[in-house]
């Protein structure tokens, strides 16, 4: 979806198309080629881009796509609709604290890992934050938040670890 | 921790009447390092940073700053050090309301003999860096909370402390707010290569410190060794 809205900014060619969703998106996860092409052919056998004619340039000929009006309705429709309110993360917190109790593990030092690690990434996008761009602000942010929520589980779960394993162990 | 030690406590223990506050923490902070003081509420992390600042004496147990007991020096002494060496910003900045801004941020210049001219000088030229620019004259009831606690925040720096305490210093104030805070006083701090022990609840604020204590039952405990490592072996400090 994200290269659909980048060809309703405007026309372009695959290479652009790649190194434009890199600088927004990428963040050390860069788009491969075969995927940008890949995406576009899907795009297109759906009605949603169409490629213009073929054009000589340095290397192999290249074409530039363009999105179709059902393309434009796709992106309309994509960003009116809310992203499932999923917390990514908290299966496999709430797995290993509950094994952690039926195991008779200790689960208190689990979460004052936990909650160190999740500390040490949030050092880590809080320096990005201060030394990165406008973008990486927004991106830097969006993570921390979702930290500071699993930290806010993390907490008011070791506050009521007695309470949980007398529960499970019964 | 990095750098040479320059505050420890050993075994604190602190009580208030029959309630303990602190059971025998203990911590190091090294030189210009900003650690952060973690716990839920009613851990004994403010405790503790009284404690450290030489505000409370503990019942039992050790502290010293650069060296020295402060569990074992006199009032008059720690006070002494208190106004010469350290910087404090609370939660609710504190500014006295009858004075401007700029006799706020002075007064630690002031109580230290500083002449009043010289003072106020030195208080104006931190104005600009903590974007208070033309707010000199102001009475805190003339500001928002964020500028008020940028104002406290430069009360806290003007005399050069070594040791800047900070107990819960975004607590009252917005997101935006605290990040600006926290901006300004990790960047002054590390450009005085100030030491700053910050008391806080909060995760995205403990993010701005080298490093985290957590306060609990009146004990300390650190990162565990398992993270420290991993995060050695990433390069991150």
């Amino acid at each position: 979806m994200s290269l659909l809205g980048l060809l309703e900014r405007k026309p372009s060619y695959g290479y652009d198309l790649k190194r434009d969703y890199d600088g927004f998106f990428g963040r050390g996860k860069p788009l491969q080629f075969g995927q940008v092409y890949s995406t576009l052919a899907r795009l297109a056998r759906d009605g949603k881009v169409a490629a213009g004619e073929s054009e000589p340039g340095g290397g192999p000929d290249r074409k530039r796509y363009f999105i179709t009006d059902a393309g434009v309705a796709e992106v309309g429709s994509w960003l009116a609709e809310p992203a499932e309110p999923e917390p990514h993360l908290q299966a496999v917190l709430f797995t290993k604290v509950i094994l952690a109790l039926l195991l008779g593990r200790p689960a208190e030092t689990y979460l004052d890992v936990q909650r160190a690690a999740h500390l040490q990434r949030m050092r880590e996008l809080t320096t990005l934050k201060q030394q990165g761009g406008t973008l990486d602000t927004y991106l830097a942010d969006y993570g921390l938040f979702h930290l500071e929520a699993d930290l806010r589980w993390i907490d008011m779960t070791a506050a009521r670890l007695d309470t949980l394993a007398k529960e499970i162990r019964t | 921790m990095k750098g040479d030690r320059v505050l420890e406590a050993r075994e604190v223990v602190r009580s208030f009447g029959s309630t303990p506050a602190l059971r025998g923490a203990s911590v190091t902070v090294g030189r210009g390092e900003i650690l952060a003081v973690m716990g839920p509420s009613g851990s004994g992390k403010s405790t503790l940073l009284h404690c450290l600042a030489g505000i409370l004496v503990p019942d039992a147990g050790q502290v010293a700053f650069d060296g020295q007991r402060l569990d074992t020096m006199p009032e008059s002494r720690r006070s002494a050090l208190r106004r010469d060496k350290f910087g404090f910003v609370f939660q609710f900045g504190q500014l006295v309301p009858e004075l401007t801004a700029e006799e706020n941020v002075a007064l630690p210049l002031l109580l230290a003999g500083v002449r009043r001219a010289k003072a106020l000088r030195k208080a104006r030229a931190w104005f600009p860096q903590l974007g208070l620019d033309g707010l000199e004259r102001h009475r805190s009831g003339e500001m928002s909370g964020g500028e008020a606690q940028r104002v406290a925040l430069a009360r806290g720096l003007v005399a050069g402390p070594e040791v800047l305490f900070a107990d819960e210093p975004t607590g009252s104030l917005d997101s935006l707010a605290g990040e600006r805070v926290m901006n300004l006083l990790t960047a002054a701090a590390r450009d005085q290569g100030t030491t700053v022990v910050l008391v806080t609840h909060e995760p995205r604020v403990a993010a701005y410190a080298d490093r985290e204590i957590i306060v609990r039952d009146g004990t300390v405990t650190t990162t565990p060794p398992t993270v420290a490592a991993g995060a050695a072996a990433r390069g991150v400090s």
